[in-house]
């Protein structure tokens, strides 16, 4: 049986690991290389590598760090921001990178998604999606990597959503941002929404404060898998605890 | 003892030469008709479309140079699935080296496709490709095709449909998961492979 995966996220800036709340008032948290090997030791079945500057910087990431993590890894990962052109997806591809997340350019061009697709395949193209609550309504948020410059895209998120599938995206990351770094659980009202309106892999990202969050989202909701990175970061919840409290609920986690 | 990556232009390259770098192997990429001819094993990656991998290949005038290798060879993923006859993904034919095409998961409200994730393997063949692993080990797969249950099947294993999770035809293996990317779990099959003789 296919096994729900933990994901730690590293939110990358400047080539070092941090962390905001809400996305904003980021703090260094430790060395890329470090945590990743860390989490992959303790068990963590994927990592995501956020360089949340490179989108609204209109720059890409560090090739180099995604080598020397490709090249100590033996579990997969996949990178984010600011990823533009096929070719830039191309070279974290050929830097060891498993899949690529893309966000703001999927939005400000949605043919983007359809061209990554038919160049690399589904598998490896996720889209990432911040999106908030309010008043009942999901919507979705880009260039959240920086307060200054984040605005409200005009998309609502469960139409988006299916239209990523639709495009061709191999997977769904939805951030929820009502719940980005406050720890009281994530969103599963929203994630249930989303995950009626496609059928593609969904990650449940914002809010894993305990470890009973990560039960709850995976018996409340159908999500594939869950990412959390303060928790972690922190030592607050240790991701080999985490999967051995899961296993004893019931839930389907790889040793 | 060498063993060569064959430069599919497919992506996932650098993590399999340095999955197998991590076993101490001598590795090298290449297209190369006389490299590939001359190594001690071959690896057929492959992470992309079927025909973009195919078209590779044919563009390398690599076809001929692969089926007829008799040194242990590994497909990995979308390079597993070129050995058979073609896919329901495209329309270029496969290397046509076992009987089968592959064939694509239904989507359904409770199985996703792509099919992401570790997933577990079953019914284990005795092949030395396996040595070593326990029924229902974890295993990273990602893909939306798959090759049915044949007569090349070393492992199984389940994802709304019951598919060949790794196959074996005479000096070709394959394994439709990514052992690069498969923790301990898949170190020990690309020792394994490694250690073929």
């Amino acid at each position: 049986m296919l096994s729900k995966r933990i994901i730690p996220c590293l939110d990358v800036k400047d080539g070092k690991v941090v962390k905001g709340v809400q996305f904003k008032n980021h703090e260094i948290v430790g060395d890329i290389l470090n945590l990743a090997e860390r989490y992959s030791n303790e068990g963590a079945d994927e990592l995501v590598f956020y360089d949340i500057t490179a989108s609204a910087d209109g720059t890409t990431i560090n090739t180099n760090w995604v080598n020397a993590v490709a090249e100590k890894l033996a579990i997969p990962f996949c990178v984010a921001g600011g990823i533009r052109s096929l070719e830039d997806a191309a070279k974290r591809f050929e830097s060891g990178a498993d899949k690529i997340s893309i966000n703001s350019p999927a939005l400000e061009r949605p043919d983007f998604i359809n061209e990554l697709v038919a160049a690399f395949g589904s598998q490896s193209i996720v889209v990432g999606i911040d999106s908030k609550e309010r008043d009942g309504n999901y919507s979705i948020y880009q260039y959240t990597g920086r307060p200054d410059q984040m605005q409200k895209a005009n998309r609502n998120t469960l139409d988006w959503a299916h239209e990523v599938a639709e495009r061709g995206a191999g997977e769904i990351v939805l951030n929820c941002m009502n719940q980005d770094g406050v720890r009281k659980g994530y969103d599963l009202r929203q994630l249930n929404a989303v995950r009626d309106a496609t059928t593609i892999p969904l990650i449940a990202s914002g809010g894993a404060g305990q470890m009973c969050h990560f039960q709850d989202v995976f018996t409340d909701t159908n999500v594939d898998g869950a990412l959390a990175a303060s928790v972690f970061h922190k030592e607050i919840i240790s991701i080999s605890e985490l999967k051995l409290f899961l296993r004893q609920k019931g839930v389907r986690i790889r040793p | 003892m060498k063993t060569v990556i064959v430069n599919s232009g497919c992506a996932n390259i650098a993590s399999v030469k340095f999955a197998f770098e991590r076993l101490g192997a001598n590795v090298n990429v290449s297209s190369d008709l006389q490299e590939i001819s001359k190594a001690d094993r071959v690896i057929l990656p492959g992470v992309g479309t079927f025909d973009f991998a195919m078209s590779g290949l044919i563009k390398n005038q690599l076809i001929n140079a692969i089926k007829s290798l008799s040194q242990p060879v590994l497909g990995i993923c979308l390079g597993m699935q070129l050995y058979f006859e073609g896919s329901a993904e495209g329309v270029t034919q496969g290397l046509g080296l076992a009987k089968g095409i592959a064939d694509k998961f239904l989507s359904e409200p409770n199985l996703p496709v792509p099919h992401m994730g570790w997933n577990q393997l079953e019914n284990l063949s005795d092949d030395p490709l396996l040595k070593g692993l326990d029924e229902g080990s974890y295993v990273y797969f990602v893909h939306s095709y798959f090759i049915p249950l044949g007569e090349t099947t070393l492992a199984e294993t389940t994802y709304g449909t019951t598919f060949s999770a790794s196959v074996r035809k005479e000096n070709f293996w394959g394994c439709q998961f990514h052992p690069e990317r498969s923790s301990d779990v898949g170190a020990t099959i690309l020792n394994n492979f490694l250690k073929l003789s």
